[in-house]
C-alpha cells in the first residue's frame, strides 16, 4: 500500500502535529520505508486467527463503584503551563 | 567500593563496614567525575540522595534489616518521581516535575533504596541506541565511540561504568536487554504484568515492562524481589504470588533442557557474536544441561508486527501531551488547534513523530484491518511459537542482539535501527520474561547471551543466569573507563 503525502498530512492533522512542507516530504520517505517493512505481514495467512490484544489474555478486573481518590487539583495544576482560579487557560474557543 | 556487586555492598552495610552515607557520597562523586563524558544521567539528585542515605543509616541503627536499605540506585527518567524532574528524554517534559511516585519508586523508597538520579534514555523509550534523547547521546563506557544501546542506555552505561551499583529500566521491545548486552551487564525484563506500570510514562501499554539492570543475576533477583507484585493501580498487573527470587539461585542445572531457536542463529548474526554465544551454551552443557534446536517460525514477522502495534498504542498514549495540562506549550497560540499542533511539533523529536504518524495512519479508517488487526493476529502466532517451544524445552538461548554495540551515528535510517531488535522484540509481543547476561567480547565490546523462559519463569531465568556467572567471569570484567575515573 503506497503512502502518499495526503496520508501523512491527514495523519498529522488527526494527531494534532504541525508539519512543514519539508517535513511532510521527509516523513513520506521515512514512513514509506517503515510501511514497506510492515507489509511483510501480508504474506502470512491469518484466516481464523483471533487478534491478541494482551499477552496474558487477561480480563478487566472490576471494583466497587466507590470514590477512592481525593481531590488534588492544586498539586496537579502546579505542573500546568497556565492556570487561573483553578482553571486551565487556553486560547478563546468561542468568539 | 564501586567494583562490588549490590549483594556485596548490602552485606557490607549489614556488617556496618560502611555507612549508606559513605557509599552514596562515593557514587555521587563518581557521577560528578565521569558523567560529563558519558552523559548517562539527566538529573542527579545529590541532596535528596544524601538525605535518604542518612535516613537509611538511622533506620538500620533502629533495626531495619532490608537488604536494599541504604543501597544507591538509579532510575531511568521514565519513572515518575515526586518533586523530581521526570523528562522521559523529551523536550516535551523538560519542565515536568512529577506530582506523584511510580509504584516501583514507592516500593524502592519503602525498602530504603537511595535514588542517585534519573538516567538518560531515548525519547519516550523509542530507540535502540540512546541517540534519540533530547539530552544528547550516551557513550558506551567500553568504547566511547560506541552507543550504549537503548532505550535504557543511560541506566546500562551508568551500571557498567560503576556510577551506580544498579539501575532500573523499562523494556518494550528490548530496551533493558539490548543495552545490558551492549554494556556488559545483567538486565532482566520480567513477564508482562509482573511489575506495576503505574507511574511509568506509557509508550506501548501492552508491551511495556520495568526491570532491574545490575552486575549480576543475584543482584537482579534481590531487586526484582522488591518491585514485583500486584498493584490495584495498574489493571494489567497480575495478582499472583511473588516467590523469593533469590531462593532458587543455587539450584543445580543438571537435566535443564535448553532450546536454541534456529531463527536466532541465521543471516545477519555477526559470526563473532555467534561464536561467543555458542561457547556460553557449551558452559551450560558442562553444567549438565542438554541442548537441542527448536524453531520459532514467525520470528521474522515480529519486527513488522511490533511496528504496527507499538506505534498504534504510542499514538494514543502520547495524545495526552496537549500543551494544556502539563509539558511544553508553544508561544502565542492563535487558537486551540494551533496550540495543540505547535506545542506537539516543538516538543517531540523526529522518531517520536514518526511513530505517532505511523500509529495514527495504521489506526485510521480504511487501514485498520490491513495493519492493526493483522498485526494482532500475527502477535498470537508469535506467542504460540514460544508456547510450543516451551512444551519441549525449559529455556531458550541465543544472542541478545545480532551485533555488539555499533558506532555512534552508524544507523542513519529508521528501519536499519529497527532491525537491530530482531532477537528481543518477539519476547514483548509474547509477554514472556528474558534476561541478558555478559558472555564474552568481540574486540573490546561486550556480547550478551539472552535467556528466555515461559510466562512467570523469572526465578528459573535468574537461577540459570546465576549458575553461568558462578562458572564464568565475564560479568566481573570492567571497562578501563571505570578505572580511569576511580
Amino acid at each position: 500500500m503506497a503512502l502518499e503525502e495526503t496520508h501523512v498530512r491527514r495523519a498529522a492533522h488527526l494527531a494534532r502535529l504541525a508539519i512543514s512542507d519539508d517535513q511532510a516530504s521527509r516523513f513520506v520517505d521515512d514512513l514509506s520505508q517503515i510501511l514497506d517493512m510492515v507489509d511483510q505481514l501480508q504474506r502470512i495467512d491469518t484466516d481464523g486467527v483471533a487478534p491478541l490484544a494482551h499477552p496474558l489474555d487477561a480480563t478487566q478486573r472490576l471494583r466497587a463503584d466507590e470514590v477512592t481518590e481525593t481531590n488534588q487539583r492544586d498539586t496537579f495544576q502546579r505542573c500546568a503551563p497556565v492556570v487561573e482560579d483553578g482553571l486551565y487557560l487556553v486560547p478563546r474557543v468561542v468568539e | 567500593m564501586h567494583d562490588k556487586t549490590l549483594t556485596q555492598l548490602a552485606a557490607a552495610l549489614q556488617k556496618s563496614e560502611l555507612s549508606s552515607r559513605e557509599l552514596t557520597a562515593h557514587y555521587l562523586q563518581r557521577i560528578e567525575k565521569a558523567d560529563a563524558t558519558l552523559n548517562s544521567f539527566i538529573s542527579v539528585t545529590t541532596e535528596q540522595a544524601l538525605t535518604q542515605a542518612d535516613a537509611a543509616d538511622q533506620a538500620r541503627a533502629r533495626g531495619k534489616t532490608n537488604l536494599l536499605n541504604g543501597i544507591p540506585l538509579a532510575l531511568k527518567d521514565i519513572f515518575c518521581t515526586q518533586g523530581i524532574k521526570t523528562s522521559c528524554g523529551s523536550k516535551m517534559l523538560d519542565n515536568f516535575v512529577a506530582p506523584y511516585n511510580a509504584t516501583v519508586v514507592e516500593k524502592l523508597n519503602e525498602a530504603g533504596g537511595i535514588t542517585l538520579g534519573k538516567t538518560n534514555m531515548d525519547e519516550f523509550a523509542m530507540g535502540s541506541s540512546n541517540e534519540n534523547s533530547h539530552y544528547g547521546p550516551v557513550k558506551n563506557p567500553w568504547d566511547l565511540s560506541a552507543v550504549p544501546g537503548g532505550s535504557s542506555g543511560g541506566s546500562a552505561a551508568a551500571v557498567a561504568a560503576g556510577l551506580t551499583p544498579a539501575a532500573f529500566g523499562t523494556d518494550t521491545g528490548g530496551s533493558i536487554r539490548q543495552p545490558a548486552s551492549f554494556c556488559g551487564i545483567t538486565g532482566l525484563k520480567p513477564t508482562y504484568g509482573r511489575v506495576s506500570r503505574y507511574g511509568i510514562i506509557a509508550y506501548a501499554s501492552s508491551l511495556d515492562q520495568a526491570g532491574p539492570m545490575a552486575r549480576t543475576a543475584e543482584d537482579c533477583a534481590h531487586l526484582l524481589n522488591v518491585i514485583a507484585g500486584h498493584d490495584a493501580r495498574d489493571s494489567t498487573s497480575v495478582a499472583r504470588v511473588v516467590p523469593d527470587y533469590a531462593e532458587a539461585l543455587n539450584a543445580p542445572l543438571s537435566g535443564l533442557k535448553i532450546g536454541l531457536p534456529v531463527e536466532y542463529f541465521g543471516d545477519g548474526l555477526d559470526p563473532d557474536v555467534e561464536k561467543a554465544v555458542r561457547e556460553a551454551v557449551k558452559v551450560y552443557e558442562s553444567l549438565g544441561a542438554s541442548v537441542r534446536e527448536v524453531s520459532l517460525p514467525h520470528t521474522h514477522y515480529a519486527i513488522p508486527a511490533y511496528y504496527v502495534i507499538a506505534p498504534a498504542e504510542a499514538s494514543s498514549n502520547l495524545s495526552r501531551y496537549d500543551g494544556v495540562r502539563f509539558g511544553h506549550r508553544c508561544e502565542n497560540p492563535e487558537d486551540l488547534i494551533d496550540l495543540y499542533k505547535r506545542s506537539r511539533d516543538e516538543g517531540f523529536g523526529n522518531e517520536v513523530k514518526r511513530r505517532i504518524l505511523i500509529g495514527t495512519h495504521t489506526l485510521s479508517e480504511g487501514f485498520f484491518d490491513a495493519y492493526y488487526k493483522k498485526a494482532q493476529q500475527v502477535r498470537r502466532l508469535i506467542r504460540q511459537d514460544f508456547l510450543n517451544a516451551f512444551k519441549d524445552v525449559d529455556v531458550l538461548m541465543g544472542p541478545a542482539s545480532p551485533t555488539t554495540a555499533f558506532e555512534l551515528g552508524a544507523k542513519k535510517d529508521p528501519v536499519s535501527m529497527y532491525l537491530q531488535d530482531i532477537y528481543t522484540i518477539a519476547v514483548n509481543l509474547a509477554g514472556i520474561p528474558g534476561i541478558s547476561v555478559p558472555a564474552g567480547f568481540v574486540g573490546n565490546r561486550p556480547v550478551g547471551l539472552q535467556i528466555l523462559g515461559t510466562h512467570f519463569a523469572e526465578a528459573q531465568l535468574l537461577n540459570v543466569a546465576h549458575q553461568f556467572q558462578q562458572a564464568t567471569d565475564w560479568h566481573q570484567k570492567r571497562p578501563a573507563f571505570a578505572e580511569e575515573t576511580a
